[in-house]
């Protein structure tokens, strides 16, 4: 037998010391590379919890522009945080590389190492391995950028004043989840080199603008409709995109602004898409790797029991009538779902070799790979979920229709009911979805230049109250009037929205 | 591979900034809440800091999102008695719990405001907005009395412990550079280009004599310029420090108060209150202060802050002798060299009748001339008696320096207090 002999633990007491952080990190990482595990190098940040709250507040990263809402985001967390409604995290972990994870000075030892396992080598090789990041993110860029932004920002603020770079950027903010580009690839592109394309961008797109604002002088009497197709030809998704590069008022300085917005939504794009798998693929590795420690006897009964408990308090689903239930949560979820995949793969039944015929008795790790790597979180719970979990979480799905007076479940966790709650869930985490999806559709470039989007409805959900605000945040940033219409599938017209609000109408109004 | 940093002693409050954003953006709201904080606390605790509360709507951030109505599908875990078909009513308030939009109420209840607390330094900034202690700038360089020694640029002498060595150094490299004559220097840049061209060019016997010849050469030229001393006498810089006058930091505050039969309990409670938002005011423009109670009916005493607002007496009203009594004591115990002096008195206006000339007396002759600032409230909701009409006088005649108002019930004391020490910039041009 090759059994490992057993060894002394690494600690025993609750107490952390750089030195004990730095063994438990080195048998942590060992373990890990034997799993085939590949991650960015780490940088473990030992931090204060006042320096904690800093970072949540600032949306986890270690550096960002100065903006009210961040400010606003510090007071909520320090308000709960000293009154007890919530523990902080107990990590944050930044895709960047090398991999940026924060350990607070207040954990024991106990929770320095899982949050090591969970983090440095959990998040990090999701980060790393995932396609949504390999795509969207570029991880050694991102803090350089960020300086620039913050910088950039700063140099603004000094020229033109707080006040008129905070209703900027409030604007940005508004339409932030309309800054991303979904299917194109960009460019990967180093901070300096960002720096020095700057100038040229703005020179350039100053230049192109007014050529295309001068040949579109207001001329009566021409049949425009017909002659003159959309501009622009195709619809704009990235509605922030379609302003840098097409609002006519707009300065230099604040076409890069929006620029800037645009970059950091989009670097948290693959987040939103993944939070599952992300977390579920972290709780999966420091379980496995902190059983696999115990198991070679380098930490103690002790370090288990605490390391258990709150992995399970971090994993625990409350059913849908507790007080505590506030929807599905993607730990319990992204955890067994991945458990379920080793599961599948060791000890297949017979319903798992109908329902996974590929997966079925194939290697484990080979399968958890290939799912981390290319698939996120709406097309992994579409492929992976199987009727055992949703038995085991008793998923059920309700369908809410307002045009019937009442609630209607129609799957539960029974032979018919599988496909149908998997079909749902998965759609619930898709972004598209969960997001109105709103398009640049026409911009009245022969007349009062007004900015037309349209809104394709959704199984007929309509907008939410806070459409107008948003309006009036894009009407600053275009500087002309703004339309937008909600279209059904058959591209009907249902409700419409302006800013200013009917202008015709008041005119009309004021005139007779 | 990893690298462990410890980051706990970098700097702290980095989220400072935007939490400032935020208070001033939200000023307005602090502004109210401030107020309302003032009005209703207790006196003990007028400092403590405070809770503000701004309504969600008004702190929102919009985006798209989508709105009640069409249909969805919502996955829940925990099933216990459903199954497939069965249909009950909806539940009030936002269609049961959320998921997905992660904003959950499932117990109906309606949106919290937004509430946070300011700390005591925000509550007070907050609190004084605005305003000032009229003359301290006047009165700060008339009389400072102590020093502080400042960095001030740099000298050509100093003693040597004051010696920079940067700047000695720079000094005496721009005089090499300027008297070495420019065409050696030439030469020389010259033949250090030719050697840096043959050193590229492959080896050979012919090369290594030519690049001796020319090292040669130079170390002559160079020879030359470096005759020149390398630090000379009048290269040498010294950090130059200056003593500048620091105004006096200690002020004392004379608390002066009527304790005649008039004066309720009520009374005292809003002196009090003003009392200490003059305090408070001073502590933040002051190191150091130092307060005096002198409480009065028809004779005035020291007394501590524990007699001075609770212990009740009876009888007629004399307010020169408390005016008496406090120049007494500022001659005594408080130059107004060393000391900026302020002087709060609150009374319900009376006073005997033929005492008040004397007040206007004492007032224009022995404390005014060596005090920062006199206010003086009336709290009383009735007219003004004699001793009102007699400050008006010293009012005109001191109208930097003596302040007087009437307070009719608590909730003027904070807009009291504002009046009395709102900013009047132009008025201290004029005086400058």
């Amino acid at each position: 037998m090759n059994r490992p002999k057993a060894r002394q633990p690494i600690s025993t007491g609750s107490d952390w010391t750089f030195e004990l952080i730095e063994t438990y990190d080195r048998e942590i990482g060992r373990i890990a590379a034997d799993f085939g595990l590949d991650t960015y190098p780490n940088q473990i940040e030992v931090i204060t919890s006042e320096q904690m709250m800093d970072a949540y507040s600032s949306v986890g990263m270690p550096l960002n522009y100065n903006h009210w809402s961040f400010g606003k985001q510090f007071v909520e967390t320090e308000q709960n945080y000293k009154r007890g409604r919530m523990g902080l995290a107990y990590e944050i972990v930044i895709n960047s590389d090398p991999c940026i994870a924060y350990l607070m000075e207040e954990n024991t030892i106990t929770m320095q190492a899982l949050v090591i396992a969970h983090a440095c080598y959990g998040h990090n090789s999701f980060f790393k391995g995932n396609y949504l990041f390999r795509t969207w993110t570029d991880a050694s860029a991102i803090i350089d950028y960020l300086l620039f932004a913050k910088n950039f920002i700063r140099r603004c603020e000094e020229r033109h004043g707080v006040d008129e770079v905070e209703q900027l950027l409030d604007s940005c903010h508004a339409l932030m989840n309309y800054g991303v580009n979904r299917y194109k690839r960009p460019r990967p592109l180093t901070a300096a080199e960002e720096r020095e394309r700057q100038c040229a961008r703005e020179e350039y797109i100053q230049r192109h603008l007014n050529d295309l604002w001068n040949t579109t002088i207001p001329q009566r009497g021409e049949d425009d409709a017909a002659q003159h197709p959309h501009f622009p030809t195709e619809p704009e998704e990235n509605i922030l995109y379609f302003i840098e590069k097409n609002a006519p008022l707009l300065e230099p300085w604040q076409r890069e602004v929006i620029r800037i917005v645009r970059k950091v939504a989009q670097y948290f794009y693959p987040q939103k898409q993944t939070q599952v798998m992300n977390e579920g693929w972290a709780c999966f590795w420091h379980y496995t790797l902190l059983h696999q420690l115990y198991d070679e006897g380098l930490v103690t009964e002790g370090f288990m029991m605490e390391f258990l408990h709150s992995h399970s308090s971090v994993i625990y689903q409350p059913p849908f009538n507790s007080p505590h239930f506030n929807g599905i949560n993607p730990y319990t979820l992204g955890y067994n779902m991945m458990q379920d995949i080793r599961r599948i793969c060791e000890n297949p039944t017979a319903e798992d070799h109908e329902w996974f015929p590929d997966i079925a008795g194939s290697h484990w790790r080979e399968t958890l790979m290939d799912a981390m790597h290319n698939y996120k979180d709406e097309s992994f719970i579409l492929q992976f979920l199987s009727p055992r979990l949703i038995r085991e979480l008793k998923l059920f799905s309700i369908m809410d229709d307002s045009s019937r007076p009442t609630l209607r479940v129609d799957a539960i966790h029974n032979e018919r009911g599988y496909r149908a709650i998997r079909e749902a869930l998965a759609a619930q985490y898709n972004l598209g979805n969960r997001e109105p999806n709103i398009q640049v559709y026409n911009v009245n470039v022969r007349g009062d230049r007004a900015l037309t989007l349209r809104h394709y409805m959704h199984n007929g959900q309509p907008l939410g109250d806070s459409t107008n605000e948003v309006l009036k945040h894009l009407h600053r940033l275009w500087g002309f009037d703004i339309r937008l219409e909600s279209v059904t599938t058959d591209g009907a017209v249902v409700q419409a929205y302006a800013c200013p609000p009917q202008a015709q109408e008041l005119a009309v109004e004021s005139i007779g | 591979m990893s690298y462990i940093i410890d980051r706990r002693e970098n700097a702290k409050k980095k989220s400072t900034v935007n939490r400032q954003r935020f208070l001033r953006r939200y000023k307005q709201h602090i502004k109210k809440a401030v107020e309302e904080a003032i009005h209703d606390r207790s006196i003990r605790d007028i400092d403590q800091g405070g809770q503000v509360t701004i309504p969600k709507r008004d702190i929102s951030e919009p985006a798209f999102h989508h709105g009640e109505g069409g249909i969805r599908h919502k996955i829940f875990p925990g099933n216990q008695e459903f199954i497939e078909g069965d249909e009950f009513r909806r539940p009030e308030s936002g269609g049961g719990a959320g998921s997905g939009q992660g904003k959950a109420s499932n117990q109906g209840e309606g949106e919290d405001d937004f509430t946070f607390n300011i700390s005591q330094e925000e509550f007070l900034d907050f609190m004084f907005e605005d305003l000032e202690l009229p003359w301290m700038v006047r009165k700060q360089l008339k009389d400072a009395t102590s020093f502080e020694t400042r960095r001030a640029g740099f000298t050509s002498s100093g003693s040597p412990e004051k010696l920079h060595i940067v700047r000695s150094l720079r000094a005496a490299h721009a005089r090499r550079i300027a008297l070495t004559d420019k065409e050696t220097r030439q030469q020389i840049r010259a033949l250090r280009k030719e050697l840096w061209a043959l050193e590229e060019a492959p080896p050979s016997l012919e090369r290594n004599e030519k690049l001796d010849a020319l090292r040669l050469r130079i170390r002559e030229l160079e020879k030359t310029s470096s005759k020149l001393p390398f630090l000379d006498d009048f290269d040498l810089r010294y950090t130059n420090l200056v003593r500048v006058p620091m105004p006096s930091s200690k002020a004392v505050m004379f608390c002066v108060m009527d304790v005649s039969g008039s004066m309720t309990q009520s009374i005292k409670d809003i002196a009090k209150r003003f009392f200490i938002l003059l305090y408070l005011f001073l502590n933040r423009n002051y190191k150091q202060i130092e307060v005096v109670f002198v409480r009065h009916h028809t004779h005035a005493k020291e007394v501590d802050e524990q007699e001075f607002f609770y212990s009740r007496e009876t009888g007629g009203t004399i307010v020169s002798s408390a005016l008496a009594l406090s120049a007494d004591i500022i001659e005594a115990r408080y130059p107004p060299v060393d000391w900026n002096i302020y002087i709060a008195q609150a009374s319900d206006g009376d006073n005997w009748d033929g005492d008040s000339a004397t007040c206007s007396k004492i007032l224009t002759e022995r404390i005014l001339p060596k005090t920062q600032y006199y206010a003086y409230v009336e709290i009383t909701s009735g007219p003004h008696q004699n001793l009102w009409h007699e400050y008006e006088h010293v009012q005109e005649a001191f109208k930097e320096q003596f302040a007087m108002q009437q307070i009719t019930d608590a909730g003027e004391i904070y807009p009291v207090f504002r009046r009395l020490f709102e900013k009047r910039t132009e008025g201290a041009h004029e005086s400058s």
